[in-house]
């Protein structure tokens, strides 16, 4: 993106083939996810939501990874901090938010799971849970179904750098590799689980090394620039439409805000750490960048704003005022009907 | 760093190939006896002893651990386990060092040698070198901790977290991969898309090394300078040794199902035994008198082995419900 | 047509594969070598190899892949090799696939059959041996299968593959070969949550499942010699369970023996147990007995060893006769 700021500055059909409409979605669903999560926040603080765990400073991993998917034939595994995941692939703001509040139209659980267990039947988004690193088996095997169907399916699953320690990783990657399936690994790394630090979690610098362990592609990706991830997302996404098996992509991100709404970074990282990050806000950048363009200004950006706003406050409002799931309900869906 | 080869005299290099035909005559009884049946179930090390006996030569015997699995007949024989302890515990004898007649034969373990005991899951025992090497480690102890395993062991999501746990620790562990190809009737090539399990190290950030494992000098020399990384608290290395089976998985398998005997007979060309044997001999370190006495002494010892074991007591079943918790010493 | 158990399996896999291309087998060693216990023997030439095939030693990934071959649409029929090995598994069968329709509001199911050897005496010691159903018959969202018959064996399994939940079909390495029985050709369906009474008596009722099923019809015979008349009723699924049957044979008798082969202590015998105290405490005319596996780790090798834990014929029939006696 730096690199294509000072050569393309007059380019209006830029990086990555995606059209000026395609950016705007792009830039849209990135702020959209950051001002749902502020929401979300502002709700916990508030006493409405219990618990909040954000995506802050992953939007251009999420959002430029997410589009270069096919909504109508992929699959997709996020995990907990991929609220610009599912946004990016259909899910509704009013969707999130009765997640949030856990009222009984919550598409993704109901109710029964804590928010951001993501999950749509109709958005192609597979239920997840909170132990970490199991969705990636679950790809896998989306992927070996479409293989044996015959279909065009590539499955992604989205996890942590912390989960990559997980022996559902390994095995997660073992399995596709072995039989060639179409699904795209995707490590959002922002370098902390919880309060430990990368370098307690693993002896390496890039995830992406763990891809010579099976024999597959591993990419580095610059996850503060959703061109640079969308490019790297496409490409992987490729290589598994062609039959040619899994990519693993380590997507360096920043984690604006602590673990969650229970945690507090401030007891484990320094101030200027977490300034250092704030710098290198990922949204801001994404629109700087557009303004060079010369495919976004201020009025689009005020426009924007106002339309975001709206569509949050309309989230909120019909979250607070839909139904609470019915205790008689507590029963329901242990086994099919 | 220490030369490698260093202490590889004459002397050493006579009694490791002792261990090696010791192994394999030990294991071609107990064959013997599963047919005779006498002994349920055999797990062998056939083809495997360069490996076995070379690793456990370079480590430092009596003072390092070992954390083995059921193909380690020679690794253990190296380590001082005695045919009778093997004989007793094929049996299933009460005296039995490795768990007293409660585990299937191939099952080892022995405090006192540094042999910590296994189950049958596969890969677990990989979680426990790191965690040996973890307590040598805050302990400030020289010990090593290796643990060994097969390649279809490494498909095992343990094998990733006992890697990752003892690269980014730090810890003296080794772990030696004897890669057979086969994982029962499962190739390598079904088992991972990569040609060396070696490769992995760099989803470690440690080394990963690849030998002959019909050789057991360059086994010995790779052990050993994994045993002194381990030592200098540089962390842990990953070597794996190619070697063959040159029998079925187990007394169970009948791997005319899924190998060709060509296949096997190419690979019993690299025989380790035979191999070495010629080595030594090239080397003047061995003649035929010798190899006569050593072959003997090897079938002398397996043969008082069996007798032994053969008139030794079973469990007495009154004993079943004892040790599901520590029995404080009266 | 009479086959052993092991037949029973196969032959099933075989007719439920045929008519529904949706299945797909794998696990280690089920391809080529058509499984240890040869119970996929034939399999894959039949139906290729991508139908059928031999996956990378890892539980964790057999399981946590056909959970999402099961989402997008295929009916996978994973087998651990032994049932000894499906802890590995564990997070994948109770956090995952148990948990996957609860927890999407019923949006999301996972159809699939696990199949699991358990089950010991056959000098396969502390690791080849176990009875794993206590485990997993705690789970809500799982069902826990053990048949004890290949007649039963047949139209569970195939009840269990039609099934839009995930389903452990445990299947006893001893009845593999030693059971025998007449399975009829055309295709049919047992019910899961349906025990059966597989033998009738009135003095004293014996409720078990799996292989102990057997054991315990040879006790009952051998009671029948000496007067004793005993009623077996076969569990058959211990999640659904059947609840009116064992009531059913409780208060027929009133005198109740639940036979296991799993550990004593938290094994389902409780279970049975609790609820016959729960809803049929004042039809009894003694004690409810169990009979199980005692509290030691799993069943040890020495043969020795084995005998004093195995639940054999023997000791159900002694268990009996003093209940009767009772
Ligand atoms: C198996 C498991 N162990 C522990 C946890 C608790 N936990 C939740 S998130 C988390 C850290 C995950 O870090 P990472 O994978 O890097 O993802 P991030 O949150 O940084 O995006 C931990 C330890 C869990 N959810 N699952
Ligand atoms: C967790 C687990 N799953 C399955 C088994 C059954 N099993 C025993 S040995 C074996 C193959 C092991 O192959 P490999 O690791 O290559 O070792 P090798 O026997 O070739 O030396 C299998 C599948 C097991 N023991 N443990
Ligand atoms: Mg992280
Ligand atoms: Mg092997």
């Amino acid at each position: 993106m730096a690199k294509a700021k000072g050569k393309a500055a007059a380019k209006k059909q830029v990086d990555g083939g995606l059209s000026t409409e395609r950016l705007h979605e792009m830039y849209y669903h990135m702020v959209m996810a950051r001002a749902l999560d502020e929401r979300c926040w502002v709700m916990n603080r508030g006493g409405q939501a219990p618990f909040v765990i954000s995506g802050q400073g992953h939007e251009a991993a999420q959002v430029g990874t997410t589009m270069a998917f096919d909504p109508a034939r992929d699959f997709l595994c996020p995990y907990y901090r991929d609220l610009g995941v599912v946004l990016a692939f259909g899910v509704t703001p009013r969707e999130v938010m009765c997640g949030l509040l856990a009222r009984a139209n919550d598409p993704s659980s109901g109710g029964r799971q804590m928010p951001s267990h993501w999950g749509h039947a109709a958005r192609r988004i597979i239920t997840g849970s909170s132990p970490v690193a199991t969705q990636i088996l679950h790809a896998a095997g989306v992927a070996l179904a479409a293989r044996v169907r015959g279909e065009d399916t590539v499955a992604a699953a989205f996890f942590g750098e912390g989960s990559s320690n997980q022996g559902d990783f390994h095995e997660g990657l073992n399995f596709a590799s072995v039989h060639r399936l179409p699904v795209i690994f995707v490590c959002e790394n922002n370098g902390y689980a919880i309060s430990v630090p990368v370098s307690k979690q693993m002896a390496i610098s890039s995830v992406a090394a763990r891809a010579a362990g099976y024999g597959i592609p591993g990419v580095e990706v610059d996850g503060l620039d959703p061109l640079a991830v969308y490019q790297a997302t496409e490409a992987a996404v490729a290589r598994a439409r062609g039959g040619e098996g899994p990519s693993l992509l380590d997507v360096k991100v920043v984690r604006l805000t602590s673990h969650s709404s229970d945690d507090d970074q401030r007891s484990y990282r320094t101030a200027e750490d977490l300034a250092a990050e704030r710098a290198q806000d990922p949204i801001p950048r994404f629109r700087s960048w557009m303004e060079s363009q010369g495919i976004w200004d201020d009025p689009q950006e005020q426009q924007l704003m106002t339309r975001i706003k709206g569509e949050v406050d309309d989230a909120t409002e019909f979250a607070l005022a839909s139904p609470v799931p019915d205790a008689a309900t507590l029963l329901d869906h242990v086994y099919a009907p | 760093m220490a030369d490698v080869s260093e202490g590889l005299t004459p002397e050493v290099l006579m009694d490791m190939y002792y261990h090696m035909v010791l192994a394999r005559v030990l294991d071609d009884r107990m064959w013997v006896m599963n047919r005779l049946g006498r002994a349920p179930v055999v797990y062998s090390s056939n083809g495997h002893e360069a490996t076995q006996v070379a690793s456990a030569f370079a480590l430092d015997r009596g003072h390092d651990w070992v954390v083995p699995y059921y193909r380690d007949l020679a690794l253990v024989l190296a380590m001082g386990m005695t045919p009778r302890d093997v004989f007793l515990h094929l049996m299933g004898r009460a005296d039995d060092p490795n768990s007293g007649g409660r585990q299937m034969p191939a099952h080892w373990g022995s405090v006192d040698l540094k042999i910590l005991t296994t189950g049958s899951v596969v890969t677990t025992q990989m979680m426990h070198a790191a965690g040996i090497a973890l307590a040598a480690k805050l302990k400030h102890e020289p010990t090593v901790a290796m643990a060994t395993f097969g390649e279809g062991s490494t498909s095992q999501g343990d094998f990733h977290e006992a890697l990752n746990f003892a690269a980014v620790m730090k810890l003296p562990a080794i772990f030696l991969n004897e890669n057979n190809g086969y994982a029962i009737s499962v190739p390598a090539r079904k088992q991972m898309a990569v040609p060396d399990v070696a490769a992995r190290a760099q989803g470690y950030g440690i080394p990963g090394v690849v030998v002959d494992g019909n050789d057991p000098i360059k086994v010995f020399e790779a052990v050993r300078a994994a045993a002194a990384r381990a030592r200098a608290g540089e962390g842990p290395t990953l070597i794996e040794a190619k070697t063959y089976r040159f029998v079925p998985h187990s007394s169970d398998d009948d791997d005319r199902a899924y190998r060709s005997r060509e296949e096997v007979a190419e690979a019993k060309k690299h025989d380790p035994l035979v191999v070495f044997e010629q080595e030594l001999r090239e080397q003047r370190l061995l003649d035929d008198t010798q190899h006569k006495a050593m072959l003997d002494r090897a079938k002398a010892a397996v043969d008082d082995a069996t007798e032994f074991a053969d008139t030794a007591p079973d469990p007495d079943p009154s004993t079943l419900g004892r040790h599901v918790y520590h029995e404080a010493v009266l | 047509m009479a086959m052993t158990y092991l037949e029973a399996v196969r032959e099933t896999l075989r007719q439920e594969m045929r008519r529904d291309a949706r299945i797909i087998i794998y696990g280690e060693d089920v391809g080529v070598r058509g499984g240890v216990f040869r119970a996929t023997e034939g399999l894959q030439e039949e139906f290729g190899e991508d139908r059928v095939m031999d996956s990378p030693l890892a539980e964790s990934a057999i399981v946590g892949t056909a959970i999402g071959a099961a989402i997008n649409g295929l009916r996978p029929v994973p087998e651990i090799q032994f049932a000894d090995f499906i802890f590995p598994a564990v997070n994948q069968i109770v956090q995952e696939a148990a948990r996957i329709r609860y927890r999407s509001n019923g949006t999301f199911g996972v159809p699939m059959v696990i199949r699991a050897p358990y089950g010991g005496g056959i000098h396969g010691a502390l690791y080849h041996s176990q009875s794993i159903e206590a485990f997993f018959a705690h789970v809500p969202g799982l069902k826990v299968v053990m048949p004890a018959t290949p007649y039963d064996v047949k139209g569970l399994l195939a009840a269990s593959i039609e099934d839009e939940d995930p389903v452990l079909f445990l299947e006893h390495k001893g009845a593999y070969r030693s059971i025998r029985g007449d399975v009829p050709d055309e295709r049919y369906l047992i019910p899961l949550g349906e025990a059966e009474v597989k033998r009738e008596g009135t003095d004293v009722s014996i409720i078990s499942w799996g292989m102990t099923v057997n054991s315990s019809l040879k006790a009952a015979e051998n009671l029948a010699k000496r007067g004793v008349s005993v009623e077996v009723l076969d569990l058959r699924t211990i999640r659904p369970l059947d609840t009116e049957a064992i009531l059913e044979t409780a208060r027929k008798t009133g005198k109740v023996l639940v036979v296991h082969e799993d550990n004593l202590t938290g094994g389902f015998g409780g279970e049975v147990s609790a609820l016959i105290a729960e809803h049929a405490l004042f039809d009894l005319d003694a004690p409810i007995r169990r009979l199980a596996g005692p509290d030691v780790p799993a069943m040890p090798y020495a043969p020795s060893l084995e005998h004093a834990f195995l639940v054999t014929p023997e000791k159900i029939e002694a268990a009996a006769q003093e209940l009767a006696a009772f």
